[in-house]
């Protein structure tokens, strides 16, 4: 059944003080939350189910308008506290939302260490390649070259690829979409929740006002029309080669695999201690 | 059901930490290993699990003091143990715990700084920053223990402070307290005082989770109890939401303060001995004041009328017990492992013309009976 984006509205945000929101006209994160919302009300999930943890920056901010259990962490941690929380409670459903700023730069340690670790937690990560609360300066996933507040010259480092780190640090489940494909990032996000195991989502998003603006690629459309060209989908990358693959974007699932999960395997620690204990 | 053991047994400073930590509820340890703190984690790896509880090793002192704060939010009281070097990285979310009033227990156990320091010789060199480690006005409890009956029941008492106030509460060990072996017996769970967050008296849709009580003090709810809220670091209105409201801001930061203040009268703990008719008398804490202890012992013997006043409570500094002993004694000595961290407090309370006496040892070494008695006589 597919429900509207009223409905989608009415039910999930928080009628009491939280809006106006803080992102700009334009901005990718509200079609992140609107297929983060529709994965949710697809599964079915009830709202005290349903804890949302957040670091800082633009996407921090996303859990403050969504009436969930709602965590807006320091800088980075977004992971570390959600791994407390699923370790107390691992009935809820914990959902990381992350920027790539937050989850790679000052949040890479946790990143890995929570793909390694493979608690039953979802991580989407918002990648826009860029710092845009704090002005627009370069993160991790800046590409060479590019213009940005930090650097006027022209980026001299090399970007992380978020998917594939990810999935090199041992994630259950690590996929990609862009603010383009909606509903394949949407569908991305349901098959993270449900999975067992570590699963993310990067998400290739827009900042056309920090980002877009310094490297002329024009307004929001103009930027996810860039998405659209410069996305092949996972089938159709494993058919070409590595120059025709030079510069461009994979979407789609690009590891689902089964792997033993900490809750549980703490489970039997348990068991075994209390046996031991007797 | 956790029982614990009564009989007398050698137990560890920071072994008795982990059996205060379970006795009072503790169910879940997030850590990164550190010496000398490490026992701590070590024998709540082995004790956690087998009372339904969790450990968990995090990559980090950072991810350490996340975790536990989630595991807070989810209900569950939970502790973290480390060293100077674990401490500072733990700052960031330090202030993320008093801002969101996250109960916690944090304990450090100090050894030499600054950096890397001396691994791992005591010191007593973290008092000030247990207090002023994190930025912005805050509200923090910290604690001394001074032995290994103290590292049991002030770990009892750290976690009764941190669900009473919705607080972080940092207990200050030391190497020497750490790692010293005696003889205790452990009291009987049903005879420990354990106590739990207050949970609102009012359906969700009233619920206000940072509205303060008459205490200052919110009620608190658990993720996934029903009472949908939002938590962060920025500075909120009573729902929670973000403000920059100057009226709710203000009122928010004072109120963080004032939920201390008024709980002073039993947050506020101290020892006295042979305080009575002391002219001269010693104020210390942790390990110094057991040789502080007996170096007022001797001073008797030898006709000088000494006491001790040993602070279990640093901060909120227990202003209201040393000032009445700067009225009525001649001098002070506070003697520490460090260069006068708690002796400024001291000498800030200090409105009479009692003379504050500083003795202090930065050299990695433990402070000695004899070298207080040695001061105490010149007094």
């Amino acid at each position: 059944m597919v429900i509207s984006a009223q409905e989608l509205r009415h039910r999930y945000l928080r009628y009491d003080k939280s809006f106006p929101h803080v992102w700009c006209p334009g901005c990718g994160n509200g079609i992140v939350m609107g297929g983060l919302l529709r994965a949710i009300s697809r599964l079915g999930l009830e709202k005290d189910e349903v804890v949302l943890a957040s670091g800082i920056g633009c996407s921090g901010r996303m859990p403050t308008y969504l009436d969930f259990n709602t965590l807006h962490t320091t800088h980075g941690r977004a992971l570390t506290f959600a791994t407390g929380v699923k370790l107390a409670k691992p009935s809820l459903n914990v959902i990381a939302i992350m920027g790539d700023g937050d989850a790679t730069a000052i949040g890479g340690n946790h990143l890995i260490h929570a793909a390694r670790r493979n608690l039953n937690l979802t991580a989407i990560i918002i990648n826009n390649s860029i710092y845009g609360m704090t002005g627009g300066q370069y993160s991790p996933t800046t590409p060479f070259g590019s213009i940005s507040a930090t650097s006027t010259y022209g980026h001299i480092e090399h970007a992380f690829s978020i998917a594939e780190l990810v999935v090199t640090a041992g994630a259950s489940f690590a996929a990609r979409a862009t603010v383009y494909h909606g509903e394949l990032m949407s569908r991305l996000i349901e098959q993270a929740i449900l999975k067992r195991g570590f699963a993310v989502v990067e998400v290739i998003s827009n900042c056309h006002v920090q980002y877009g603006r310094k490297n002329k690629l024009g307004n929001a459309v103009d930027m996810l029309n860039g998405f659209k060209d410069n996305c092949v989908t996972v089938n159709r990358a494993a058919k070409m080669t590595a120059e025709e693959l030079e510069g461009k974007t994979t979407i789609g699932v690009l590891t689902d695999r089964e792997m033993p999960i900490s809750t549980v395997e703490y489970q039997k620690v348990r068991e075994r201690a209390k046996k031991e204990q007797e | 059901m956790f029982e614990q053991k009564t009989a007398r047994q050698l137990l560890q400073g920071n072994e008795a930490i982990a059996h205060g930590a379970l006795a009072a509820g503790c169910r879940l340890f997030a850590g990164y290993p550190i010496t000398p703190a490490s026992e701590i984690s070590e024998l709540l790896s082995v004790l956690l699990p087998g009372v339904d509880g969790t450990f968990i090793q995090m990559e980090d002192e950072i991810a350490s003091i996340g975790a536990i704060i989630g595991a807070s939010l989810a209900g569950v009281k939970s502790l973290t143990a480390t060293s100077g070097p674990g401490f500072s990285l733990m700052m960031e979310n330090l202030g993320f715990a008093c801002v969101a009033e996250v109960p916690i227990v944090i304990v450090n156990v100090m050894r030499g700084g600054p950096s890397t320091g001396l691994p791992t010789s005591p010191s007593q060199g973290d008092v000030q920053m247990a207090r002023w480690g994190t930025h912005g006005d805050h509200p923090v409890v910290v604690l001394a223990v001074s032995s290994v009956m103290d590292c049991f029941s002030i770990t009892v008492t750290a976690f009764n402070i941190a669900e009473k106030y919705r607080v972080p509460v940092i207990i200050l060990s030391d190497e020497v307290v750490a790692h010293t072996r005696e003889c205790v017996s452990l009291p009987a769970q049903e005879d420990i005082k354990v106590i739990d967050r207050i949970k609102p008296s009012v359906p969700p849709e009233w619920y206000k989770p940072y509205a303060g009580d008459n205490r200052g003090v919110p009620s608190m709810v658990a993720f996934g109890d029903g009472y949908r809220h939002h938590v962060t670091g920025l500075i909120h209105d009573e729902k929670g939401y973000p403000t920059q409201n100057s009226r709710e801001v203000d009122a928010f930061v004072r109120r963080l303060t004032r939920k201390i203040t008024l709980g002073f009268h039993e947050i506020m703990m101290t020892q006295g001995y042979l305080l009575e008719d002391a002219e001269v008398a010693v104020i210390a804490y942790g390990s110094v004041s057991r040789s502080a202890k007996s170096a007022v012992e001797d001073a008797r013997d030898h006709g000088v009328k000494a006491g001790l006043l040993q602070l279990i409570t640093l901060f909120p500094f227990p202003r209201s017990q040393v000032v009445p002993l700067l009225k009525g004694c001649r001098a002070i000595l506070v003697p520490e492992m460090n260069l006068g961290q708690i002796s400024r407090e001291v000498q800030r309370v200090n409105q009479t013309a009692c003379r504050v006496v500083k003795y202090n040892r930065v050299d990695g070494q433990f402070i000695t009976p004899s070298e207080i008695y040695e001061e105490l006589i010149k007094m």
